[in-house]
């Protein structure tokens, strides 16, 4: 009977994990509609070419080598379709707790939840460099970052490992709950890298330090991609229970869907409010934002808090992201959809606040962490950049700029109205 | 012969093609088009910056009648299309030479 009762907690603990999973995977979708959205009409092939592009990288990267690093597995994961029932069965009878143990279910679920998000994390930096980026060298980026930059920030962290055999981040009390800064910031300093060796979009600064405006083409786009954003969060960080087959397991997971739920609320609701004092409009771009904001910032921790503390700590988060997007704007960093704001500074937010309401964890620890993380992905990204840069360019010329990077990338338009075929 | 050419804002076109039917208009040409005037387009904003819109949408009303008829239709049309604000456009008048009525054939005053 109690060898059912296991089978039974294996197949509803993997199927929670798949679940989650395809959940996650549907955020490509939310970040290709945003992005495109938020562009020029002319740029959005493109930027759709490198979002399905960059997701199917990802997902092969990691597949040949970056499981592997982040999780000491076999290349190519090799023998991940073994099972052994007896096995699974002899680990579920030695847990200590028994049947409120720790989550045991299959190894193909977990490279499966774990892939999503090297792709969610690479799909932030594809906002951050549109309309001025190489298209080639942007996915030669991509390979790199989802096979080493990513998984080995993510061996230091989840993976359990010492950073370079140097120190621990878990026993410094460092711990980020479905990765506001293993996947959210470390996504950002990637994007930061690249822009800063990239440059601002042609026209976006004015000689005399003027501002200019850039519009998005498409905002309905952009609102349903962060829909999309918002329901594939829940398995985000959801998922990240890791366990849903007892009781407390089933509530805290319970617990996670609402917090992160309110958390994008209260971000939503304080960016919408700090645009309409800021700008004397309601902004909706900055909404969009100020909802990703508040998703992002309770990632780090979405089990522990209150309702009510999941939707101020999603609040901080939407007015950060306004403040952020006009303060990066004044540093001339051109980011056109505001990722870096979104997912690198409310990342960090994230970060630096689990500690208020989750006692095993230390401000030290999450400062060092994030130190960590932010350090090797900017400094990693920052020469995997460099070299494309010198080896192949990473910019389009100012006439292809100009032209659309739909023309020069990709060869066709995304809305052709007035062209006859041959 | 006139042909009375109206700039009106989008919003105001149902009050003026009401107000010229009641004084027996036969019939209007409307065209959506773009311009500026002295206020030279407007600004508006894009997650804080902003930005400059040269050319703002307008209604363009196209009327042609008979001499008698002038004073009315000025009348209607800046009545009806007059909301006191900047951007309320103008009326053009010009001499028309020459109406034909395409399917009978009349022409002049009994063809508009």
């Amino acid at each position: 009977m109690e060898s059912n009762v296991f089978h039974l907690q294996y197949a509803i603990d993997t199927f929670y994990f798949l679940v989650c999973g395809a959940l996650v995977m549907w955020m490509a979708a939310g970040f290709a509609m945003l992005e495109s959205g938020l562009v020029r009409a002319k740029n959005t092939t493109e930027i759709l070419t490198k979002n399905v592009a960059l997701y199917a990288i990802a997902c092969t990267m990691y597949l040949v080598c970056g499981y592997a690093i982040m999780y000491d597995g076999a290349l190519l994961l090799n023998g991940i379709e073994q099972i052994d029932s007896a096995a699974v069965l002899g680990d579920f009878a030695a847990r200590e707790d028994g049947f409120e143990g720790g989550a045991i279910y299959s190894s193909a679920a977990d490279f499966f939840f774990q892939v999503v998000f090297v792709a969610t994390a690479m799909s932030i930096v594809s906002g951050a460099v549109a309309e001025r980026m190489k298209l080639w060298a942007f996915l030669a980026f991509a390979a790199v970052m989802t096979g080493v930059i990513y998984p080995m920030e993510g061996s230091w962290t989840w993976g359990g490992k010492d950073v370079f055999g140097l120190y621990n981040l878990g026993d410094l009390g460092f711990s980020d709950f479905a990765g506001s800064g293993i996947v959210h910031m470390a996504g950002a300093a990637a994007a930061l890298a690249g822009v800063l060796l990239l440059g601002a979009r042609k026209g976006k600064y004015g000689p005399n330090g003027e501002i200019r405006a850039i519009p998005g083409s498409n905002l309905p786009l952009a609102a349903l991609g962060t829909f999309i954003l918002w329901m594939g969060w829940f398995g985000f960080n959801g998922g990240s229970v890791l366990k849903l087959g007892d009781i407390a397991s089933a509530n805290s997971v319970a617990m996670v869907f609402l917090n992160t739920n309110a958390a994008a609320a209260g971000g939503a609701i304080a960016a919408l409010i700090t645009g309409r004092l800021l700008f004397g409009k309601a902004d909706l771009t900055m909404l969009l934002n100020g909802a990703i904001a508040g998703l992002v910032v309770i990632t780090a921790e979405p089990s522990t808090p209150s309702a009510l503390i999941a939707t101020l700590w999603g609040s901080l988060g939407g007015v950060t992201v306004v403040f952020s997007v006009i303060f990066l704007d004044k540093l001339r960093i051109d980011d056109p959809v505001g990722a870096i704001s979104a997912h690198g500074v409310c990342g960090f937010l994230g970060l630096m606040l689990v500690p208020l309401t989750n006692g095993g964890v230390t401000f030290s620890g999450q400062l060092i962490g994030a130190a960590t993380i932010f350090g090797w992905v900017f400094l990693a990204s920052l020469l995997v950049w460099g070299i494309i840069k010198a080896v192949m360019g990473i910019r389009v010329s100012e006439e292809d700029e100009y032209d659309g990077v739909d023309l020069s990338e990709c060869g066709m338009e995304a809305y052709p109205e007035f062209v006859t075929g041959k | 012969m006139k042909l009375v050419t109206a700039i009106i804002k989008p919003f105001k076109l149902d009050d003026v093609r009401e107000a010229l039917s009641e004084i027996g208009v036969q019939g209007v040409t409307v065209t959506e088009v773009k311009g500026f005037g002295r206020q030279k387009g407007h600004t508006e904003l894009y997650r804080g910056a902003e930005y400059v819109v040269d050319f703002l949408p307008k209604v363009k009303v196209e009327v042609a009648i008979g001499d008698n008829l002038l004073d009315q239709v000025i009348e209607s049309i800046t009545k009806a299309a007059n909301t006191g604000k900047i951007g309320d456009g103008k009326i053009f008048v010009t001499e028309l030479q020459q109406a034909i009525r395409i399917r009978t054939g009349e022409t002049g005053e009994e063809a508009v």
